[in-house]
């Protein structure tokens, strides 16, 4: 290589040098590209660079800045021109001085050739003496680790590189580069740590890059690091890139998906069935005239609707000749194929609150030809009054959400999106599932089920909700059907949910190829009241403050209603929520959250020790009569 | 929601009548399974905010818990009452015409595009018709395939539709399903 010839033209001096210096300036040749590129030397010039930074990097000094080379790449064809080894150690003296801006070293010469030839000397061989003592050690370390050499290389940026490159544009390049080494670091943090460097710093470097690189916000990034391993997170943050496939859902009202796929090839759209959970999905891979304008469309024999909506109206399962409800109906795809598994008998109450997305609803609706839908156009929280208590067979609750799973249909929402939203999102879901859960008849022929389904990915928005409402009301989670999602969280850092939770689904975009949904189907066990007793006394799970007087208002919002109710539940007492029996590790666990969290009880257990009192007068004053 | 009276009752049933003549009476009496009920009901007519819907008995009941204000649609809509009182068949009742229509007309493929835009049929465009046409009959317009595009009204009989030359108007557009894209506001 240019390397030995370099010895073989100018006599090397140090023979235990060069050889090591081959190998590492191989490595770095291959990994530095860029340095490649700048100078237009031969490689001999580009090694003798990596040499120096190699130096660099155990005095700590940047390693990745690009104006180093320029100046190096002259130093070092001045002494090309001279020939000897000496003439190297010249020009690698001043190379060093302009790249080690933070060190000391060589402070007073400059480099230029027209000093004064007995002082250069002396500097000359100063600068021999302290290369060659360098490589030495140099040469012992590495002959002291172990492992691929590839390992030292990355170095976490410091304090000035960090606030230079803010200074900057960012480059895309360093830092795609950078978050793929912080992974591979992580990915087997005992061996490629860099020393004294924590796995948060890791973490924390890593958070800015993707940020930077991706656009997403501080918040966003935050969360999907503690949700996912680093391998996963890069994995999941490459599919939002991506657009998911158009997929279309045959109306079984009209057509059959065998004829609809022959109509549609000849028209010259390309599409496959769906996958093998689906009769009705077909997915498009691309199509010569507009998908959502064909005159088939037009008919109303197929809908255009992303995979992950099939997924709660398959959970929920209508039966024919039910009551349903959908509380969050339009654009109406989820409604058209409940009404399509009904084959129109039955009845669906399609509600929507929002009055632009009404005409949509009711357009779509007629276009299908479903007949047995009424539409309104309530907020979800005033239905249980609407029609009645304790009515319906089943509900589907869409919730709105903060729609952080089609980051790939909407990626404002990578920087649009902070904790309020997520709360205040999840308190909304929250009273939802509530009335939901009340409309629902516990003891209907064929149902009782609600289906609880978002398009987030956040645990506040998911299985927080559901855990909620196994609190609040008697409903236990059931197995949707849906085996091949990921079973939902448990557990996760300091929240602990039911053990049920891990009947719901959840689905990413790059596992299962579809936006990420959460999906979680719930049955109904009994009509009344648990409690509000046993309902304080279980500690919600660890949410923010705000949320305990939601918990209240919630509470205060359904009691009037309730009180009936609530005075038949006294006499038998001790009424557990959690019918599957978990009694006994649930004082446990109260006591562990107790512990933790003494003082968040109390208000509520106050305003609680008040209720019971006028309760117990009024109990006492029924039971003197 | 309230029931039509006898002026709009007519209005409606007069216009049905012009697509489906003496079919009329399978709209009006076909059994309704809709509603959770095991028997099938019957359908009927039912006015919200200017627009006329055909529901099933069992849902009428039931949607009468919903308040005036908040009750949006039901069932199938017909067509509605325009401010100056008169009525108007919508693209959304071609399920109800197509299944009861007397009078039909297939379109060839090539002009089927022309239609869904709006635009009249013309006599080079018509694939095939049934035979006793009036000038003025409702006339329910299919694809070859038999997919129902749209309806309107006959501009000639027949007969005259044999002689005419091929850029005559067969049928007066009245209304197609491409409203479902470009009018879906105004539906």
């Amino acid at each position: 290589m240019a390397l030995g010839s370099l010895s073989k033209k100018k006599g090397s001096k140090s023979s235990k040098g060069p050889p090591k210096k081959k190998q590492k300036g191989d490595l770095f040749t291959e990994k530095r590209p860029e340095k490649a590129d700048l100078s237009d030397d031969s490689d001999v010039s580009n090694e003798e660079v990596e040499e120096l930074e190699n130096f660099d990097e155990d005095s700590g000094s940047e390693l990745l800045s690009g104006d180093v080379d320029p100046l190096a790449d002259d130093f070092l064809q001045g002494s090309d021109d001279e020939g000897t080894n000496f003439a190297e150690s010249v020009s690698l003296l001043p190379s060093l001085l302009f790249e080690n801006s933070g060190s000391d070293s060589a402070a007073g010469s400059d480099g230029s050739d027209s000093d004064s030839e007995v002082s250069d000397i002396e500097r000359k061989s100063r600068a021999l003496d302290e290369r060659r003592a360098r490589e030495e050690k140099d040469a012992e370390d590495e002959l002291q680790t172990n492992i691929a050499e590839e390992s030292d290389e990355f170095w976490l940026p410091t304090e000035e590189e960090l606030e230079a490159e803010a200074n900057r544009p960012p480059d895309l390049q360093n830092l795609q580069r950078r978050i793929q080494e912080i992974v591979r670091v992580l990915s087997n943090f005992k061996d490629l740590r860099q020393e004294g460097a924590k796995r948060k710093d890791y973490i924390e470097q890593l958070k800015m890059d993707l940020s930077s690189y991706y656009g997403y916000n501080d918040f966003l990034i935050g969360v999907l690091i503690e949700m996912f391993p680093v391998n996963e997170l890069l994995e999941l943050i490459n599919a939002f890139e991506k657009p998911r496939p158009i997929c279309l859902r045959t109306n079984t009202l009209k057509a059959r998906r065998r004829d609809l796929a022959e109509v549609l090839l000849k028209r010259g759209v390309n599409l496959d069935p769906l996958s093998k959970w689906s009769k009705v999905g077909l997915v498009v891979y691309d199509s010569q005239v507009p998908i959502g304008a064909t005159p088939e469309y037009m008919a109303g024999l197929y809908m255009l609707q992303s995979a992950n909506s099939f997924l709660p109206v398959m959970a929920l399962a209508p039966q024919e000749k039910e009551r349903i409800v959908d509380m969050a109906a339009a654009p109406g795809g989820k409604t058209t194929y409940v009404a399509a598994l009904m084959k129109n008998t039955g009845i669906i109450y399609a509600n929507e609150m929002k009055e632009p997305r009404l005409k949509s609803l009711t357009a779509n609706l007629n276009r299908m030809g479903v007949t047995n839908t009424i539409v309104c156009n309530y907020d979800g929280r005033e239905l249980p009054k609407v029609l009645g208590l304790n009515s319906v067979d089943r509900v589907l609750l869409d919730a709105p959400c903060s729609g952080t799973g089609v980051i790939s249909k909407d990626e404002s929402v990578k920087t649009s999106k902070s904790l309020e939203d997520i709360e205040k999102s999840a308190q909304l879901q929250k009273q939802l599932i509530l009335n939901a859960i009340d409309m629902v008849d516990a003891n209907s022929k064929s149902g009782g089920y609600i289906v609880y389904s978002t398009c987030s990915m956040m645990i506040a928005e998911n299985e927080a909700v559901v855990d909620y409402a196994l609190k609040k009301r008697n409903v236990k989670v059931v197995p949707c059907g849906l085996d091949f999602g990921r079973p939902g969280y448990t557990r996760f850092r300091e929240y602990r949910f039911h053990p049920s939770l891990d009947k719901t689904r959840r689905f990413y975009p790059h596992v299962h190829n579809m936006d990420g949904f959460f999906v979680a189907k719930l049955k109904k066990v009994s009509n009344s009241l648990p409690t509000a007793a046993a309902a304080e006394k279980d500690v919600e799970s660890v949410e923010e403050a705000p949320l305990s007087s939601v918990e209240d208002a919630v509470e205060g919002s359904v009691r009037p209603s309730k009180e009936d109710s609530n005075k038949k539940n006294n006499p038998g007492r001790i009424k557990r929520e959690h019918q599957n029996g978990n009694g006994a590790p649930k004082p446990a666990a109260d006591k562990r959250r107790e512990r933790k969290f003494p003082f968040r009880k109390e208000v509520p257990r106050r305003t609680e020790e008040k209720r019971q009192a006028l309760r117990g007068t009024k109990r006492k004053g029924e039971g003197s009569k | 929601m309230r029931p039509l009276d006898e002026a709009e009752t007519t209005v409606v049933f007069e216009k049905l009548l012009k697509f489906t003549g003496n079919n009329l009476k399978n709209i009006v009496e076909s059994p309704a399974h809709e509603g959770p009920d095991p028997n099938p009901g019957r359908y009927c007519f039912r006015l919200q905010k200017n627009r006329v819907y055909y529901v099933s008995e069992a849902l009428v009941k039931r949607a009468t818990n919903i308040s005036r204000k908040n009750l949006v649609a039901m069932g199938t809509c017909v067509g509605r009452f325009t401010h100056g009182g008169k009525f108007h068949l919508t693209v959304q009742c071609l399920g109800l015409l197509a299944a009861n229509a007397k009078h039909k007309v297939w379109l060839k493929p090539t002009s089927e595009m022309s239609f869904l835009y709006g635009n009249h049929v013309l006599k080079g465009g018509l694939g095939r018709i049934t035979d006793g046409i009036q000038p003025g009959d409702g006339v329910v317009v299919f694809s070859m395939s038999d997919v129902p595009l749209g309806f309107g009204n006959a501009a000639k009989s027949t007969q005259d539709c044999r002689k005419l030359d091929p850029n005559g108007i067969v049928v007066h557009h009245q209304s197609d399903i491409g409203e479902y894209l470009r009018m879906e506001d105004d539906l």
